[in-house]
């Protein structure tokens, strides 16, 4: 009745994986108890769980990345603190089965769970804005994507309660992923939540991509459009080339545990190389699909506060393609040590390096920006000179690592996972941070706190250094990745740095946490009615903050590159004479049934129990296709709505 | 300190005090390319700090110019700087990757040793096929002379890795690596897997015994008249999952390796059975 779910699957007997299953169930209670208790649930329906707005997606993109930021960060600090301790003869305080999950974990949040929401949710929040339109090209589609991702997110964490995540590192390289040496449901967690969540990502890069190439305002030709949907286009374009690979490889994974096939097996003529191969054909592109949005904030971030347009704007669209090309002709970089022969690693180790091109040029460029600006030293600009700085030094260590005989001695040592956190958080997230500070008063009309938003910064910025610096130095003297105890106790001094690293970021964590509460709380004093708060050069801040649902009231005429800055040297908007009444599209509870229904199918899964995975895949089809099909009513907004909307907006903008 | 670092060392320097010429020549790549790039990184950095203080917006005596977005000069310069720094370092690429090729064999007047590597759960399996002796979780060879590897798994994928003599290479199931390093002076060298391997990964250490010649002789002959011989049960021993102290064995089936290669490949249904049974005991601890 229910396959192999039984009593057995809940941690009883383990004080730490059951003190953090207590404190799941308890958060999410406390949160829903909270909501029911101030009688939210109608206002979260209809404004959030049902919405088709490309904003209010975005945002909820952003938050579900927010609370995973907090989960992966809590595997992180548990690993370091088991790494701190657990040297010479001691064992530590997390035995291995459960340091292999926790690592496992770690890297599956913070890359599928936190990094790409909070890109995809930018994606969604700004893009549109920028290209002057009303939403994306598929609102209804839009918002199963997002309620995919987190039900990707939500299985994940049920695995803490429920069962066990897998304990086979983050990308589950078969055969330590095959039923042979993992018959647990860890791996088949990871399989599913990725699954559904992939599929999510693959809808939301198809939206984006048809966004930007068909919907643009009036008179914005490519070579006007922002720099950041630029990125976002070739970042979503990686997405729909890349994700289809991963989905088809977990699918073949899933085949042999489920089936008996023998794609990646040991026997059988299985090839665990194949699928080795295979993911790394999706995960050096992906990479790309984290970095170049977040390249994309920066180049706006920086020429925006330097009151400058971006320097070599068509050098940047160069390199921005350049990169999204060359990605795909990289991945056998990733295992160097597996014996290929001197021209196929020469090949792959020259090519990698190719793309430091582009991604030079890039530097150079913002390096330029700066030049001869008026930098406003507010806290997306702190973000991204950390990032300048922190970035190169990434950069340097990556290429290192892309010269084969120097990878030979490198790879899969801590080295390594001190370069791609370097690049990971001082590019990626340094550059959502960036981002969520920028383009928050956009989102909700108010502005967050400086000052806590430099404390974070600074936590960040130094607790990186603090925690990766001896990390890159131990990889030297030999040590390798995901050892959950070690003999050599000279590692030991570096390893509690590291620790005291990850604490200070743990101050940034919580200063940005600060950061959103004080600034709802005081939010009635830094109101921004402009909806300009940083003197913007982009469309998106020629409409009101936060914007209406409709976005603009009359479609944008662009004439130029920036054109919101170029219109502010023509003097003041005013009101149109007339409006035409614009329709928006309609709530749906289509995604947040569809994925509840996926979540349902992804347990069953899971656990092997067949009657429910097929009534929670009928369900979920029969959703679909019931609220796709459905007549649907589309909002009109009139004419002398928009008017008085706008009177009212340009009353904050000219204050008389 | 666990037991077995009283015998053996559980530390070395790694990658950067090399003992052998693969090593020595990985340190030289490191650094040469890494200078190549501080080049460049060094400057970026500087630049970073005095445009953005320099140009600060309280600063009156800076040029403003909210115009200026394009130098065709400063394009090609941009372009060229990188470019140039990367012709070079493909240069060192390409040169790197066939002379520190793992399969490339070391030159050398002494005649090579041939060693067969498997890795167990979690144990490292050394052959010696030429002198019908294996050892387990430690490996003795004579300095300075060339050692000719072959490595496989019998289980998951693991990676060799020997910091101080330099390169690693993966072992994968039911497929053989080639990999040669030489130990340039008598020593202890601590190795380990690279690739992670399981709950017991943490333990799949080795340590490398290189010996005078004179004195590698009479380790052999000692081992050759004196070590347990591995039999049926000591074979089944080693299959098991699960750690164990370094061990030498003599009368070793000189096909062993290729028995083993073969019946990785073949269906194993009790494997799984094994593993569970190790998950036991690791839970039992």
């Amino acid at each position: 009745m229910l396959g192999k779910l039984s009593w057995a699957a809940i941690p009883f007997g383990q004080p730490i994986p059951m003190a953090a299953s207590l404190f799941i169930i308890v958060g999410l209670l406390s949160v829903l108890g909270l909501v029911t208790w101030k009688g939210w649930w109608p206002y979260l329906w209809r404004e959030w769980l049902t919405s088709v707005d490309h904003k209010r997606i975005g945002v909820m993109y952003v938050l579900l990345a927010l609370v995973l930021l907090l989960r992966g960060f809590i595997d992180a600090i548990m690993m370091r603190t088991q790494l701190a301790i657990a040297a010479g003869g001691a064992q530590g305080y997390l035995p291995p089965e459960h340091y292999d999950q926790i690592f496992s974990a770690h890297g599956t949040i913070m890359i599928f769970f936190m990094a790409m929401p909070f890109m995809v949710g930018l994606m969604n929040f700004v893009v549109p804005l920028q290209l002057g339109v009303r939403d994306v090209a598929f609102p209804a589609l839009n918002a199963i994507s997002f309620w995919l991702t987190a039900s990707g997110a939500l299985l994940v964490n049920v695995s803490l309660v429920v069962g066990e995540f897998a304990r086979t590192g983050w990308l589950a390289y078969p055969p330590l992923s095959e039923l042979q040496f993992s018959p647990g449901v860890g791996v088949d967690y990871y399989l599913w939540s990725l699954e559904i969540s992939g599929i999510g990502t693959l809808l939301a890069g198809i939206n984006l991509v048809t966004t930007i190439l068909k919907m643009r305002a009036p008179g914005m030709t490519y070579m006007r459009m922002p720099i950041f949907c630029w990125t976002a286009l070739a970042s979503n374009m990686l997405i729909v080339a890349a994700f289809p690979i991963l989905t088809a490889t977990f699918g073949m994974l899933l085949l042999d545990r489920y089936v008996g096939m023998h794609f990646f097996t040991n026997d059988g003529g299985g090839n665990l190389m194949l699928y080795i191969n295979l993911i790394w054909a999706w995960g050096h592109p992906e990479v790309y699909i984290l970095i170049l949005p977040a390249f994309g904030i920066y180049s706006e971030v920086i020429a925006t506060f330097s009151g400058k347009q971006l320097f070599g704007y068509r050098s940047m669209v160069l390199a921005t393609l350049a990169i999204c090309v060359l990605s795909f002709m990289v991945w056998l970089h990733h295992f160097f040590t597996m014996g290929a022969g001197a021209n196929v690693n020469a090949f792959f180790g020259i090519m990698s390096m190719i793309i430091a091109i582009p991604t030079g040029v890039k530097v150079f460029n913002w390096l330029f920006t700066l030049y001869r600006g008026r930098v406003r030293f507010e806290v997306p600009v702190l973000w991204s000179l950390g990032f300048m700085v922190t970035f190169v030094i990434g950069g340097l260590t990556g290429v290192l690592l892309a010269v084969p005989p120097a990878d030979f001695v490198l790879h899969n040592s801590l080295f390594l996972v001190a370069h791609f956190h370097n690049v990971i958080i001082g590019g990626v997230l340094f550059g959502a941070m960036a981002g969520y500070n920028y383009w928050f008063p956009k989102a909700f009309g108010f502005t967050l706190d400086k000052r806590l938003g430099l404390v974070s910064f600074w936590c960040w910025l130094i607790g990186f250094y603090l925690a990766f610096v001896p990390l890159y130095m131990v990889g030297l003297l030999g040590m390798t990745r995901r050892m959950q105890h070690y003999a050599d106790l000279t590692w030991q001094p570096y390893l509690i740095v590291a620790e005291v690293g990850a604490l200070v970021i743990l101050c940034g964590i919580l200063a940005t946490l600060a950061q959103l509460l004080v600034s709802i709380r005081s939010r009635d004093r830094r109101r921004d009615l402009t909806g300009d708060p940083w003197g913007g050069r982009t469309l998106e801040w020629s409409t009101a903050s936060p914007p209406p649902s409709y976005n603009f009231a009359v479609l944008p005429h662009v004439e130029s590159l920036d054109p919101f800055w170029a219109a502010k040297q023509h003097g003041p908007n005013t009101v149109a004479d007339h409006y035409d009444s614009i329709e928006v599209p309609p709530n749906s509870p289509n995604g947040f049934m569809t994925a509840f229904f996926a979540v349902v199918t992804g347990f069953a899964l899971i656990w092997h129990i067949w009657w429910m995975a097929i009534l929670g895949l009928a369900c979920a089809v029969i959703t679909l296709l019931a609220f796709g099909w459905m007549e649907r009513v589309e909002t009109e907004i009139t004419g002398e709505r928009l008017a008085a909307a706008e009177r009212a907006r340009l009353r904050g903008v000219n204050p008389a | 300190m666990p037991l077995s670092c009283l015998v053996n060392p559980c530390r070395g320097e790694g990658v950067l005090d090399p003992h052998g010429p693969v090593a020595a020549a990985e340190r030289l790549i490191l650094l040469n390319a890494t200078t190549i790039m501080l080049v460049v990184v060094i400057p970026v950095i500087l630049c970073t700090f005095a445009f953005a203080w320099w140009y600060r917006a309280s600063n009156t005596r800076a040029t403003y110019a909210p115009d200026w977005a394009y130098s065709g000069h400063i394009e090609l310069v941009v372009w060229s700087i990188p470019a140039m720094v990367v012709l070079l370092l493909a240069g060192v690429a390409w040169n790197g990757s066939h002379l520190l090729d793992p399969a490339r064999k070391i030159a050398s007047e002494v005649k090579p040793l041939r060693v067969e590597v498997v890795s167990l759960d979690w144990r490292w399996l050394f052959i010696y096929p030429d002198m019908g002796i294996a050892t387990v979780n430690e490996l003795t060879v004579p300095a300075a002379t060339p050692i000719e590897f072959v490595l496989t798994s019998a289980t998951v994928m693991n990676s060799f890795f020997v910091p101080q003599l330099g390169s690693q290479i993966y072992t994968m199931p039911g497929m053989t690596t080639r990999l040669n390093l030489m130990a340039e002076r008598p020593g202890n060298y601590p190795g380990l897997s690279a690739q992670f391997s399981g709950d017991g990964f943490s333990d799949m250490r080795f340590v490398v015994h290189a010996l005078p010649p004179a004195q590698f002789s009479s380790w052999l002959a000692q081992t050759q008249s004196d070590a347990p011989s591995l039999d049926a049960e000591a074979n089944a021993q080693l299959a098991r999952a699960g750690h164990g102290p370094p061990a030498t064995y003599r009368g070793v089936d000189p096909m062993l390796f290729e028995h083993i290669m073969q019946s990785t490949a073949r269906p194993q249904p009790a494997a799984a059975a094994a593993r569970s049974a190790a998950h036991g005991a690791w839970d039992a601890r």
